[in-house]
């Protein structure tokens, strides 16, 4: 079980998490402008690094607050845990 | 009659009464480890505000007998009337005396509004379960996945987080006095309560449980 | 052997002023408090104890700890019985009842011992060989090999004990109290951090409790007792002896099972027999020590074998001698302690074979300085004796191993002692994700690098030294707690023992015998598999040369014990097989758990009523007196219906549905989901959250919303009301109120925390009473005063406040039946009183509560959607003849653009259609049921659709269905075909509204 370090209340259990997945993915503001492919790359195309991900994850059974993590997806080593907003950390070299 | 005094005489159903609580409360605190209470009709509101606003925080200070929400995550203010929790970033619980949140309510709006707060009477959503007595830890552990010994969980702390499985606001209400055993308030949903109690009641036979008043 | 003969008249921690009774095999035995049922029974003289699980060869106790693989004893009677345990961890406690395993009719004489004579025909790899043709009689061979498969029996009742799980937090977690775990507790817990000590053992100590090594002067124990002592008093350690950590997990997070009361004849009451410890602990000192190897020779399995540190174990801790007369083999230093510390304990030691050719190690030569006979380079070639040992044939090897045997000599003993060196426990560092090192000296792995917050100390990080696990211990137990924060030093060493050259080992990984192996007797590997060297060779030359591949073709490693002995063994014989070296070979996987733990201890507290939390609406108990049927909706327990005396789910459903149609019913509607939206952009963000527009919506009217996700497709939805300006109350389906809410706060909090917009569930603030039918309105006129309830005066879809029967009330004319209805919101705890209050009035109205089932009836026959049933998170608002709640003026809502893509807008798409079952027809179409045009083709024949919802329509008087049929629009009129495994079923395609089709009830 993961220990989560919510940017608000600190480390606590997973359970108290829920993972959004990928991080720092905004929404499409000219959206009506793309193509379907387009749209389709933004709905559906998501990473999948076997390494550092950038990603989001929700603290559903704490603050109910969104945020961002940067998770190791071997080790689930997290590297950083932020607020929206915040600017995306750099990945550690390894 | 006004609609006020007439709904006065509705008789209120708590989450937990068809446990017959009262019946079951004793007094004197006895040998167990493990004594259980519920609180009924606590009246609780969520307070919404811009923590950065000093208007919005001395606004809620003029209501609350002069204490400011905490910014410092995890912690809660007793105001002696109230007991002010931290929830979130921009949110708070208010928890007051049975019958206050009509009137709190209205006071609190009408101080936060023109500062972009809100508030919002939850008093029926949840009730509050009392664990205490020496082995109140050792039964919250058996649910809970938080550190609450007194040096993670220092008393006037409180947290949101899950016991068996039910989201629950804990609140730590002793004073850490000597000789004091812990004190944990735990609001949860009203839907959740007959499980939740379930469940402190059956973790905690190995220490022996009592029942005690609200 | 008469009872209690090998039990030495003095000695041991056994406590001899309580003697405990038990059962094994039906036959009373006695024992001492301290005993496990292993050494009880070799006290008893009882040496064999099972038969093994594939030759049903006689076994006895190999070893005194975890990695037991051939002492497995089925526990108890009835309810409790419990298969597979290791007689060497099981306390002994007074009235005990254990009996062995895998034998018929009995231990002595076993039928099953067959297998062994046939064991020619049962090669590695057996059954993938033999049973795997012809492919059709797999189910044949199935029963049987089930039936042979398997050791024990598990008991078949309820578990009539307690679980229980709790979560712990510390600053160091210390794993084993051996010497080395004792230090580092003491280094870390002297500095005040807050440290759990967990040992598997019913006594903490390790090695210590059966050394003879004196520390500061005095006994190793004494030693242990004041270490003990002096934690026990800190106030911030807490000691769990008989917990085995058994998984670590990631971000240090370690699963301890302790055993709380299986040692107890009568555990107190509420006391559970096992608890999982859920530990989440800043730093961990893994200080696990270290499992002695068997050696490979032949019949090396005969009972009366065993681990030679086993031995002195049972002498020195529990007062028990293994046998009379043993014969050492080994092939390093270490085993010369034990068979010492066996002498001065009055075991006679025949001979010790040592494998080297000339072993000058301090305790060598110690031994023969006492006068043992030592016989170097020599090897133990055979065991002789079944069911015990009666001797061994020893002879001189050649420098390789490999050519004659030479100078064969017998003798008599009825012990075998062994020991193949040292195998580290690194089953928890290589859990965590820890490399492992290849000590090519010891022949072990050995901790590498740790990818975890964790140190290894003492025998699991390669030490053989008393000193060094000492130090290590101290130096990581200080080290932890200043990682984790707090000022700790390493303690000085305590006085000891000068330090005893040793001589390197020899590693002969099969000893020869006088055939070659594989015949004429056999050489074991794995105990508990019943693996052989030849085996192992046979494998290698079928081609299965990875160790992964090996493991699952042999079965070596596998089991209970999962190869605690056996592992290097495998490898190694398997490195040579193939011309490779160990650490080409490599290891297979340690996985949790470490030892086996109990389905019960898994489960803990959630069985019975306490399996999953259950929700209770404020008017849960009224339904319970009432004797309704519940059907859980995620947790939500609702009321399904009301059945009166005699009716069976159908009538009662049939009875709610025509009065709630033709009088008035009365509804818990209290699940609905229930947000409160306030601010000053709440019109602008629910215009972005819903397909319609809510901005131009009055004051105290409600609108039915649907909610898409960014692919267009429906998510949720509901009747959202204007309570303010800048106040809504969204209403959500009862099963999505979380994520909906999580869906909407993700969206403020990510994507526009520009709006000024605050959600809180109020779900459980309000019970919901919803009165339904033509009488609706007469009921409730007699229950309020100050709301006028007139058509006119309060139309469809809007809003009222007041009281009703004296409640503080909001009423909305809303409706999921098609009827006039009111859904009245109280508070929660008025919920009660307000139902009960509309059923004193409703009396002479006819007035009956329906359920779960009849509401979805209701809504079914005037064609509302239910999300998660009509649609499947892949329909539209225009599938569902609900394009017109689309505004797409709107500048952006969310799904707008996926609206758009060319897959939702193709043609043929499936759309929303009523079904009416040709005439004759009674019975309701399956809900799933695929709709054909011809059912005559061959299979798989072109589907249009499928059934969504289907009921028996009191109001039609016949079946109706909600079907998402291809153009299903284009179709109405058209015959469809649903074939069925029994029958086909036509269907007519109709409107989706069987029920008041203009509305004129629901506006009315």
């Amino acid at each position: 079980m993961l220990l989560i370090a919510c940017p608000w209340c600190g480390p606590r259990a997973e359970l108290e998490f829920r993972c959004g997945g990928q991080g720092h993915l905004t929404r499409l503001t000219d959206a009506m402008e793309v193509s379907d492919a387009e749209f389709a790359r933004y709905l559906y195309m998501r990473d999948n690094p076997k390494g550092w991900h950038y990603e989001r994850w929700n603290h559903v059974n704490g603050c109910r607050r969104w945020f961002n993590a940067v998770r190791h997806t071997v080790t689930h080593e997290f590297h950083a845990t932020y607020k929206p907003g915040e600017p995306k950390p750099d990945l550690p070299r390894s | 009659m006004d609609s006020k005094g007439m709904a006065d005489a509705i008789p209120r159903l708590g989450a937990l009464d068809h446990l017959g609580l009262a019946a079951r409360a004793h007094g004197e605190k006895g040998a167990a480890g493990v004594r259980l209470a519920e609180r009924r009709f606590l009246a609780k509101l969520n307070l919404r505000g811009d923590p950065n606003d000093h208007g919005f925080m001395g606004a809620v200070a003029s209501v609350l007998d002069g204490f400011e929400p905490r910014i410092i995550p995890n912690t809660a203010v007793h105001t002696g009337r109230f007991d002010l929790l931290w929830l979130g970033p921009d949110e708070w619980l208010v928890v007051a005396a049975d019958g206050a949140e009509a009137e709190l309510e209205a006071r609190l709006t009408a101080a936060v509004a023109p500062h972009g707060g809100t508030v919002t009477d939850v008093s029926e959503s949840r009730t509050t379960i009392v664990v205490s007595g020496p082995n109140a830890r050792d039964v919250l552990a058996k649910g809970c996945p938080l550190d609450l010994h007194p040096r993670a969980f220092a008393a006037g702390a409180c947290a949101q987080s899950l016991v068996a499985k039910v989201g629950v606001i804990l609140h730590r209400t002793d004073t850490a006095a000597p000789g004091e055993p812990a004190r944990f308030e735990l609001h949860a949903l009203r839907s959740f309560a007959d499980y939740l109690w379930r469940f402190l009641d059956d973790a905690g036979q190995e220490y022996g449980v009592t029942v005690m008043e609200g | 052997m008469s009872n209690g003969e090998l039990r030495l008249p003095t000695g041991g921690r056994i406590d001899r002023a309580q003697p405990l009774r038990f059962i094994f095999d039906g036959a009373g035995y006695s024992g001492y408090a301290g005993d496990t049922l292993a050494s009880a029974l070799l006290a008893n003289g009882v040496r064999l104890v099972g038969r093994s699980f594939k030759y049903h060869r006689p076994r006895g106790i190999l070893s005194a700890g975890a990695e037991e693989p051939n002492a497995l004893v089925e526990l108890g009677n009835g309810a409790r019985r419990e298969p597979n345990l290791r007689a060497t961890q099981i306390e002994l406690h007074d009235g005990l009842v254990a009996s062995s395993q895998n034998r018929w009719p009995s231990l002595d004489l076993d039928i099953g011992a067959i297998n062994n004579l046939a064991s020619r025909l049962l090669p590695s790899g057996f059954y993938y060989k033999t049973f795997m043709w012809p492919p059709s009689f797999w189910h044949f061979y199935e029963h049987f090999i089930r039936r042979a498969a398997g050791m024990g029996r598990a008991a078949t009742e309820p578990d009539p004990d307690r679980y229980d799980h709790r979560y712990e937090h510390c600053d160091v977690l210390v794993v084993g109290a051996g010497p080395a775990g004792i230090a580092a507790a003491l280094a870390a817990g002297r500095s005040g951090a807050r440290v759990v000590l967990c040992d598997e053992q019913q006594e903490m100590g390790g090695d210590l409790l059966a050394s003879m090594a004196l520390i500061d002067g005095a006994p190793a124990a004494d030693w242990v007792a004041r270490a003990l002592g002096e934690l026990g008093a800190l106030p911030e350690v807490r000691l769990l002896p008989r917990a085995t950590a058994f998984g670590y997990y990631d971000h240090n997070a370690v699963a301890i099972v302790e055993r709380v009361a299986d040692h107890l004849a009568r555990p107190g009451p509420g006391l559970p027999r096992q608890c999982v410890w859920h530990v989440r602990a800043r730093r961990v000192v893994l200080a696990t020590g270290a499992i002695e190897r068997p050696l490979v020779f032949r019949d090396n399995d005969r009972p009366g074998v065993m681990l030679a540190n086993a031995a002195r174990v049972y002498l020195r801790r529990y007062a028990v001698a293994c046998g009379r007369r043993a014969v050492l083999f080994t092939n390093n230093d270490a085993a010369y302690g034990a068979a010492l510390d066996l002498r001065a304990g009055g075991m006679d030691i025949a001979a010790i074979v040592d494998l080297r050719a000339d072993p000058k190690g301090q305790r060598t030569e110690a031994a023969r300085a006492q006068g043992l006979r030592v016989l170097a380079g020599r090897a133990v070639i055979g065991v002789q004796g079944s069911k015990a040992v009666s001797g061994v044939e020893v002879a001189r090897l050649q420098d390789d191993a490999s050519a004659a045997i030479l100078d064969r000599e017998q003798i008599a003993c009825d012990t075998v002692l062994m020991s193949g060196g040292w195998t580290p426990t690194i089953h928890l560092f290589s859990q965590s994700g820890g490399k492992l090192r290849f000590d090519t000296e010891t022949a072990a792995f050995v901790p590498d690098r740790a990818t975890q917050a964790l140190r290894s100390a003492g025998a699991c990080n390669g030490a053989t030294r008393l000193s060094d696990c000492l130090a290590q211990g101290a130096a990581a137990g200080a080290a932890a707690a200043q990682d984790a924060g707090f000022a700790a030093a390493a303690p000085p060493l305590p006085e000891l023992d000068p330090d005893l050259d040793e001589a390197p080992m020899r590693h002969l990984w099969v000893v020869p015998s006088d055939a070659p192996v594989g015949h004429k007797g056999k050489h074991f590997v794995d105990f508990q598999n019943d693996v052989t060297a030849a085996d192992i060779r046979l494998a290698s030359r079928e081609g299965y040369r990875s160790v992964e591949h090996l493991k699952r073709y042999t079965t070596t490693g596998m089991g209970t014990d999962q190869g605690k002995t056996s592992n290097v063994a495998a490898l190694a014989i398997l490195a040579e097989a193939t011309n490779a070296s160990i650490p080409q070979v490599g290891t297979t996987t340690f996985r949790p758990p470490y030892t086996p733990v109990t389905m019960g201890a898994l489960t803990g507290r959630t069985v019975g009523p306490l399996l999953e939390p259950a929700r209770w609406t404020p008017i849960h108990r009224w339904h319970v007196r009432t004797g309704a049927v519940f059907e859980n909706t995620g947790q939500w327990q609702r009321a399904r219906y009301y059945p009166m005396a005699g009716e069976d789910m159908h009538a009662a459903v049939e009875r709610e549905v025509r009065a709630a149609r033709n009088l008035v019913g009365l509804f818990d509607a209290s699940t609905l989901g229930k947000i409160d939206v306030k601010g000053p952009d709440s019109a602008r963000f629910l215009d972005l959250v819903y397909t319609n527009s809510w901005s131009k919506l009055a004051i105290g009217r409600s609108r039915y919303g649907l909610m898409l996700r960014d692919d267009g497709y429906i998510y949720d939805d509901g009747v959202t009301t204007r309570l303010g300006p800048e106040h809504f109350l969204v209403s959500t389906t009862s099963g999505n109120a979380a994520p909906v809410l999580s869906f909407m706060e993700d969206l403020l909090q990510t994507e526009w925390p520009h709006l000024k917009v605050r959600l809180t569930s109020v779900t459980e603030q309000f019970a919901v009473v919803t009165l339904s039918g033509p009488m609706a309105r007469r009921l409730l006129a007699e229950l309020t005063r100050d709301i006028d309830l007139s058509p006119q005066a309060f139309p469809f879809m809007t809003l009222r406040a007041g009281t009703v029967a004296g409640i503080p009330v909001r009423v909305f004319r809303v409706s999921f039946t098609g009827d006039l209805s009111f859904e009245i919101q109280a508070r929660a705890s008025h919920g009660l009183a307000l139902w009960h209050a509309c059923l004193a009035v409703g009396e002479k109205y006819g007035i009956t509560p329906y359920g779960l089932e009849a509401m979805h009836v209701l809504r079914a026959e005037k064609g509302y959607i239910i999300v998660g049933q009509e649609t499947d998170g892949t329909a539209t608002p225009d599938d569902l003849g609900m394009g017109a709640m689309v505004a797409h003026a709107k500048p952006d809502f969310i799904g707008k653009r996926g609206l758009k893509r060319a897959e939702l807008l193709r043609p043929e798409r499936k759309q929303l259609v009523g079904l009416r079952l040709a005439d004759g027809e009674h019975k309701p179409l399956p809900e799933g049921a695929h709709l054909v045009n011809d059912p005559g083709l061959p299979p798989p024949m072109p589907m249009l659709g499928h059934v969504t919802s289907s009921y028996y329509s009191p109001t039609v008087g016949a079946p109706i269905a909600l079907a998402m049929i291809k153009n299903g629009r284009a179709r109405m009129g058209e015959e469809l075909y649903a074939p069925l495994p029994d029958r086909v079923v036509r269907a007519r395609v109709v409107a989706p509204c069987f029920f008041d089709p203009e509305g004129k009830r629901l506006h009315g």
